[in-house]
């Protein structure tokens, strides 16, 4: 599904990624950890093609072509999708209408037909009930006037409307209470299938109760310093990242 | 730079795709401006001496302005000087007649060039529940759905034939809102204006259709002066629309109209305007319309409303100021605006509300975009007079910058002269920024889309207010007017 190959960024002649190899399949939940200033959010930032970042060196496959060479727009047609870690507010426009803007540019994008509103509804109501979202969250405007929390919990709703391929949920369970944060976790493992894959990128193990990784990655100094199963992001909890980082650069684990 | 700003800037650099000039025999009066233009212009139309008089009034007023170099200059726009003799005062579409009496009259080019802009005049096609009065230039060429709009008693018609048909009309309200004395602008179109509509409903009636007028600029170095009169006897409810475009001149044109509404008590005027004059050179700004408009309407009696709502995007320059002066008791006035500069593009806009009546109340919402190297003014006033007990205002002004070269501008005058006033003003400046450009592509919005979608949310407020199709066409225009200024 996605195969990052030597991977190295730069913002303003800064170097964040220092060589990122990773390669998730399809059916897999990859979590990426490491402590702040590490590189997490670039990385995630940088698959979902935002174009501050300088990709010096390296190449990313996405189902087989070439991710770095795709738009934000083109990237999210062919199904990649990213959870914000600070989603933004968008004045006047009702989630609803949005989410059916959004919908129809990816059906558009794959020859599918448009759906209208008569049908986008009920399917929209199907999700929200899965993520325990009031309904008159349709009319209100994106993000505007919403709590942290309510914010996270739309991402998902958003993610789980959309169905993407590959989901990359950038520190969602920030700012989220232990409520909001099992709701979130059951609307992300309602997605697990064996042709969808999900990276987690988090600094706590916390959410990883709920969404159990196939693998965990250490991200240390823009390189991935250690891989393991699901135990590894226990050993961090219980050692922190210092441990790792101790450790010096282990070489990275093929997974 | 950020990718944002690059990206922004590129939207807007589509053709204007209303720039065509049709091909007719015009019969125009020589370039220049004096007493015998203006007698020429009462003349080929024919007025009574009441008018003629008005008009040398008017020219006298207005001459000695233009000695003492008396045009306004206190708005935030720029421009060369203006040479008021270089101007034909005086274009029609030649007709047999004096003018068409229906539409078989007309010039069939005229037709297609109406069609070319969306507006058939031919009713068998046209969308029912409009019916549209078309100035070519200076003169109405067609007004539809007359008959129909005569059974309820409702005056739709060209100013031209109000003059012929209804002088009583005409002379007791012309000028009673705007005088011809009002400013240097007013003052030129009352003595040259050559045509406009004219609307009377009378008492007790709700016009049961959205009335149209589209303006077209056509012939070149034509000045356009029309001139528009809305009267809502009491009780009567009309809904007008005003649509302009004009074809793409190397040469700036100057349209100073003036539209002057009245209503009596319990009566309502909801007034829209979607203007979109071409705006000139992206580059240079040249060849675009000077749009010098003064707009009022009156609230004479007890519990009426006065409605003004516009989505300007076209001309070069635009200097407007809709406003409400709230005489009768209760009376409600309200302003909507939608204001986009792009490239060169100047706009100095708002609204005045003079509160005159007890418990009166009016409502601004302005919206500002600016992009390229748009620059966009919005000024208001309202005033609160000595005897306006309990008036309210709310006033609300945004703006929104795309790109890093233009300029959003803000003057609000507040002058309160009774203490049981009620007035609010918010105000805020936003940048289309990274962040939800970037929030709606991962959604899988192409760019140009994520910017339409942010804008039509800013301006959602205003948008509510117009009616259904007009709204359509809002909508649009914005995003072609934008096309290019992100990329």
């Amino acid at each position: 599904m996605l195969e990052i190959k030597n991977l190295h960024v730069k913002v303003e002649n800064h170097e964040i990624l220092k060589g990122v190899n990773l390669k998730v399949n399809a059916g897999e939940v990859h979590s990426i950890m490491g402590p702040n200033g590490s590189g997490k959010s670039t990385l995630a930032q940088v698959l979902a093609r935002r174009e501050t970042f300088q990709v010096t060196q390296g190449e990313v496959l996405f189902n087989g072509k070439d991710l770095l060479a795709m738009k934000p727009e083109e990237a999210a047609c062919q199904g990649l999708f990213m959870a914000f870690q600070y989603p933004v507010e968008i004045s006047g426009i009702s989630n609803a209408y949005f989410l059916r803007a959004a919908l129809n540019a990816i059906r558009k994008y794959r020859g599918q037909e448009e759906m209208d509103a008569m049908d986008f509804l009920p399917f929209y109501k199907e999700k929200m009930k899965l993520l325990e979202v009031d309904e008159r969250f349709m009319t209100r405007s994106v993000n505007e006037g919403s709590s942290g929390g309510e914010k996270k919990r739309n991402e998902i709703l958003q993610m789980a409307l959309l169905e993407p391929k590959l989901a990359i949920l950038d520190e969602t369970d920030s700012g989220l209470d232990i409520d909001a944060l099992k709701i979130v976790a059951n609307g992300v493992n309602a997605m697990r299938s064996p042709d969808r894959a999900t990276i987690v990128v988090t600094h706590y193990q916390r959410l990883l109760n709920y969404i159990v990784p196939d693998f965990v990655h250490v991200l240390v100094d823009g390189r991935i310093a250690k891989s393991g199963g699901k135990e590894l992001a226990l050993a961090l909890e219980e050692k922190g990242y210092a441990w790792v980082e101790a450790e010096g650069h282990t070489a990275p684990v093929a997974v | 730079m950020g990718t944002d700003t690059r990206t922004l800037e590129a939207i807007a650099d589509r053709e204007y795709k209303w720039g065509f000039v049709t091909e007719i025999d015009a019969d125009a009066a020589p370039k220049g401006l004096n007493e015998d233009i203006i007698r020429l212009i009462s003349t080929k139309k024919n007025e009574p001496e009441f008018m003629l008089e008005w008009r040398l009034k008017a020219y006298g007023y207005w001459s000695k302005l233009e000695r003492e170099q008396a045009e306004p200059k206190w708005a935030n726009i720029k421009y060369g000087p203006i040479d008021y003799q270089d101007i034909v005062y005086y274009s029609a579409p030649k007709s047999k007649k004096d003018g068409p009496k229906s539409l078989d009259e007309v010039d069939p080019e005229i037709l297609r060039a109406y069609e070319k802009l969306g507006i058939p005049l031919l009713e068998q096609e046209r969308l029912a529940g409009v019916a549209v009065d078309a100035v070519f230039d200076s003169v109405s060429v067609a007004t539809t759905f007359k008959a129909k709009l005569a059974e309820l008693g409702i005056i739709f018609c060209s100013f031209s034939e109000a003059v012929q048909s209804y002088p009583e009309l005409v002379q007791k309200y012309l000028g009673s809102v705007v005088p011809y004395t009002d400013n240097f602008f007013a003052s030129l179109n009352a003595a040259v204006f050559t045509d406009g509509s004219f609307v009377y409903v009378p008492k007790g009636v709700r016009c049961p259709m959205e009335l149209l007028t589209y303006f077209r600029i056509n012939a070149a170095e034509t000045g356009q002066f029309e001139r528009t009169l809305i009267i809502a006897d009491e009780g009567a409810y009309v809904s007008y629309l005003e649509g302009c475009t004009a074809p793409i001149r190397d040469k700036n044109q100057l349209h100073a109209a003036v539209v002057e509404l009245i209503t009596h008590d319990n009566a309502e005027i909801k007034y829209s305007t979607v203007q979109n004059w071409y705006p000139g050179d992206p580059e240079t700004g040249k060849g675009g319309i000077y749009n010098f408009v003064t707009k009022r309407g009156k609230c004479a009696g007890v519990n009426s409303k006065i409605s003004w709502t516009q989505v300007e995007t076209g001309s070069a320059i635009t200097w407007k100021y809709p406003s409400v002066i709230l005489q009768g008791d209760n009376s409600v006035g309200e302003f909507y605006s939608v204001a986009l500069t792009n490239h060169c593009q100047q706009a100095d806009t708002g609204t005045k509300m003079i509160h005159i009546g007890k418990n009166t109340r009016s409502t601004i919402i302005a919206k500002g975009i600016s992009a390229g190297h748009g620059q966009n003014t919005y000024r208001g006033q309202v005033k609160i007079l000595k005897n306006a007990v309990a008036a309210r205002n709310y006033t609300q002004c945004d703006s929104l910058l795309i790109g890093d070269k233009c300029g959003a501008h803000t003057f609000p005058y507040i002058e309160v002269k009774n203490s049981t006033a009620r007035m609010e003003h918010e105000a805020s400046t936003s940048k289309i920024g990274d962040d939800q450009l970037f929030y709606l592509q991962q959604r899988g919005l192409p760019k140009e889309d994520a910017v339409s979608m942010i804008i039509n949310g800013f301006c959602k407020h205003v948008f509510r207010k117009l009616p259904m199709e007009f709204a359509v066409e809002a909508q649009k225009l914005l995003s072609v007017s934008l096309e290019g200024s992100v990329g």
